[in-house]
C-alpha cells in the first residue's frame, strides 16, 4: 500500500495535525511501508469470523445515580491553558457577520 | 547491607521487625538516587525529599507506641508517568500535557496511599507508552543500567532502569503491548502484566484502551506478588475492571516446584529471528522447568505471525481516538497566536507531539478512516478473535506457556530509531498476551556473553496469576540470575 502525499494531508487533516513538508515526506515513507507489512492479515481467513469488542465479558455495570464528590470548578480549570471565571477559554468560533 | 540492595519482601521485614526506620529508608533512597539519577535518567519527576521525611518521621513516632504497619508502608516506590499523581506532575513523556498536574490520584495510587508508601517520583517512558526503547521521551532516553549506551526498553523503561539501578525498591509500569516485560527483560528485574480486568484502569491516561494494564516491576517474583495483592481489585471508576475474587497471590509461593503443572511451548516463538543466545537460555530455563516436575509439551499458536500486523492496527486506532482529546483547550500546551479555533488544534498538536506519536495517530485515523475502517481494522479485530482463541484451545491441554519475551537483548542507544517497523517487529512474542488479554511475567533466565540480561516469558489463563506466579517463583529460586546486579554506582 502506497501512501500518497495528498493522502497524508487528507489524514492529518482528519487527525487535526498540522505537518510540515520534510514530515509529509517522512509519513508517507513510513506509513507506506508499515501498511505494505500488514497486508499480511489478508491471508488470514476471517470468512465468519466475529471482530472481538473486548476479551473480558462485559455486562453493564451500573450504579446508584447518587450525589458524589468530584472535582471542582476551580481544579477542573486549573490546568486549562486558558480560562476565564471558571470556564475554559478558546478563540472565537461565532463569526461576525 | 544498604538498604537500597534490599528486595521488597527483605526492606519489608526489616521495616516491620523495627531494624529499619521509615526516616533511614527514606534518607537511603533520596540519597542512592542522587548518585546513580544522573547517569540512568529514570525519573522525570524526584518527589519533594524533604516532603517524604516529614511523612516518615511522622510514621516512625506513630509506630513507637504499637508497632503496626502495612505491606507497602514506608517502601519507595516509583511510578510510571502516565499514571494519574496529585502531588506531582504526569507527563506521559510528552511536551503535548505540558505542567499538567492532575486534580486527582488514580485508584492505584490511591490504594498505595492508604499504606502510606513512599512516591519517590515519576519514571521516564516513551511518549504515551509509544515505544520500545524510551527514545520517544519528549524528555531524553533513559539507559540500561547493566551498560548505560544500551537502551533500558520501553515504553516502561524508566521504572524498570530505576528498580535495575536500585533507585526504588519496586516501581509501578503499566504495558500495551509489553511495555512492563520487554524493559524488564532488559534490565534483568521482574514484570508482571496483569489479566486485562485485573487491576483499575482509572487514573491511567490511555493509549490503547483495549490493551492497558498497569501492573509491578520488582527485584524477584515474591515481590511482584506483594505488589499485586495490593493493585488489584474492581473499581467502581473502572467498568472494564472484572468482578473476580483476588486471592493473597503470596500464598502461590507456598509450592516451590511446578508438579502437575502442563507447559507449552509454542513452537512459533522459536522461529526465524530469534537470537541464539536468546533462545539457548530460555530453553536451558525449559530444561530446569522438566527438572522441577513440569509437564513439557509442544504446542502451536498459529496466528502469532500476524500478531504484530494486528496489534499496530488495533492500539493505533484506539490511540488516534484517545489522543484526540489533546487540542488545548482543557490541559496542556496551547500553540500561541492563533485566532481560529482550528488552527489552534492543529498547531498545538504539531508542536506537542513527537514524531512516534504524529505517525501512530496517522496510521490509526487511517485505518478508521471511511473506505479503509473494514480492510483495516474491521480485518485487524477478526484476527484478533482469531488469536484469542488460539490461546483458548492451547489451555485446554496446558496450564501455562513459556517463551522468549525479546527476540534479542537490549540493543543499542540509536540502533532502531530511525525505523518505526523494526522497532515494533522487536514487540513479536509479547504483543499475542496483550491482545488476548492474558497475564503474563517476564524474569531473568540468564545473561548474553557481552553481560545483558536475557528475559522469560510465562503465560497463564486469565486471572490465573497465581499459577503464573508460582511457576516463576519456583524458577527463580533453583536459579540465581536475580542475585546478580548490575555494577553502576
Amino acid at each position: 500500500m502506497k501512501l500518497s502525499q495528498q493522502d497524508v494531508e487528507y489524514v492529518a487533516d482528519l487527525a487535526r495535525l498540522q505537518v510540515s513538508e520534510t514530515e509529509k515526506e517522512q509519513l508517507s515513507h513510513h506509513l507506506s511501508s508499515i501498511l505494505t507489512y500488514m497486508e499480511e492479515l489478508n491471508q488470514v481467513d476471517t470468512e465468519g469470523v466475529s471482530p472481538m469488542a473486548s476479551v473480558v465479558s462485559q455486562a453493564n455495570v451500573l450504579r446508584e445515580d447518587e450525589v458524589r464528590e468530584s472535582v471542582t470548578q476551580e481544579q477542573a480549570v486549573g490546568n486549562a491553558p486558558a480560562a476565564k471565571d471558571g470556564m475554559f477559554q478558546v478563540p472565537k468560533i461565532i463569526s461576525d457577520r | 547491607m544498604s538498604l537500597f540492595k534490599l528486595t521488597l519482601k527483605e526492606l519489608q521485614d526489616s521495616f516491620t521487625r523495627g531494624d529499619a526506620s521509615a526516616y533511614e529508608i527514606a534518607r537511603a533512597y533520596f540519597l542512592r538516587v542522587s548518585v546513580v539519577e544522573p547517569k540512568v535518567n529514570a525519573f522525570l519527576t524526584v518527589n519533594d525529599k524533604e516532603a517524604i521525611f516529614v511523612e516518615a518521621k511522622a510514621i516512625d513516632e506513630e509506630l513507637k507506641s504499637w508497632r503496626k504497619t502495612l505491606p507497602l508502608m514506608a517502601m519507595p516506590i516509583a511510578i510510571k508517568d502516565n499514571i494519574c499523581t496529585a502531588d506531582m506532575p504526569t507527563t506521559c513523556g510528552s511536551r503535548i500535557l505540558g505542567e499538567f498536574t492532575p486534580p486527582y490520584d488514580a485508584t492505584v495510587i490511591g490504594k498505595f496511599r492508604e499504606q502510606r508508601f513512599f512516591p519517590i517520583g515519576k519514571t521516564n517512558l516513551d511518549e504515551f507508552g509509544m515505544g520500545s526503547s524510551t527514545e520517544h521521551s519528549a524528555f531524553g532516553p533513559s539507559r540500561n543500567p547493566w551498560k548505560l549506551n544500551y537502551v533500558p526498553g520501553g515504553s516502561s523503561g524508566g521504572s524498570a532502569a530505576a528498580v535495575a539501578a536500585d533507585e526504588c525498591v519496586a516501581a509501578l509500569g503499566t504495558d500495551t503491548g509489553g511495555s512492563i516485560r520487554q524493559p524488564a527483560a532488559f534490565c534483568g528485574v521482574v514484570g508482571l502484566k496483569p489479566t486485562y480486568g485485573r487491576v483499575s484502569r482509572y487514573g491511567l491516561i490511555a493509549f490503547a484502551s483495549s490493551l492497558d494494564q498497569i501492573g509491578p516491576i520488582t527485584k524477584d517474583v515474591f515481590d511482584a506478588g506483594i505488589m499485586l495483592n495490593v493493585l488489584a481489585g474492581q473499581d467502581p471508576m473502572d467498568s472494564t475492571s472484572a468482578d473476580v475474587p483476588v486471592t493473597d497471590f503470596t500464598r502461590a509461593f507456598k509450592k516451590k516446584d511446578v508438579k502437575k503443572l502442563k507447559i507449552g511451548i509454542p513452537k512459533e516463538f522459536f522461529a526465524e529471528g530469534l537470537d541464539s543466545e536468546v533462545e539457548g537460555a530460555v530453553r536451558q530455563a525449559i530444561e530446569e522447568f522438566d527438572q522441577l516436575g513440569g509437564e513439557i509439551k509442544e504446542v502451536s499458536l498459529p496466528n502469532t505471525g500476524v500478531a504484530v500486523a494486528t496489534y499496530y492496527i488495533v492500539a493505533t486506532a484506539e490511540a488516534s481516538s484517545n489522543l484526540a482529546r489533546y487540542d488545548g483547550v482543557k490541559f496542556g500546551h496551547r500553540s500561541k497566536g492563533n485566532q481560529d479555533l482550528l488552527e489552534m488544534y492543529r498547531t498545538t498538536r504539531q508542536e506537542g507531539f513527537g514524531p512516534e506519536v504524529k505517525l501512530r495517530i496517522m496510521l490509526g485515523t487511517y485505518a478508521l478512516s471511511s473506505g479503509y475502517y473494514d480492510a483495516y481494522y474491521a480485518k485487524a479485530q477478526a484476527v484478533r478473535s482469531l488469536i484469542k482463541q488460539d490461546f483458548d484451545q492451547v489451555f485446554e491441554e496446558v496450564d501455562l506457556l513459556v517463551t522468549p519475551v525479546t527476540p534479542t537483548p537490549a540493543f543499542q542507544m540509536g540502533e532502531k530509531i530511525e525505523d518505526p517497523l523494526q522497532m515494533y517487529l522487536s514487540d513479536l512474542y509479547t504483543i499475542s498476551a496483550s491482545l488476548a488479554g492474558i497475564p503474563a511475567i517476564s524474569i531473568p533466565c540468564g545473561f548474553s556473553q557481552n553481560g545483558l540480561p536475557i528475559g522469560l516469558q510465562i503465560m497463564g489463563r486469565p486471572f490465573q496469576e497465581e499459577i503464573v506466579l508460582r511457576a516463576a517463583r519456583a524458577y527463580e529460586l533453583v536459579t540465581n540470575w536475580r542475585k546478580k546486579r548490575p555494577a553502576i554506582r
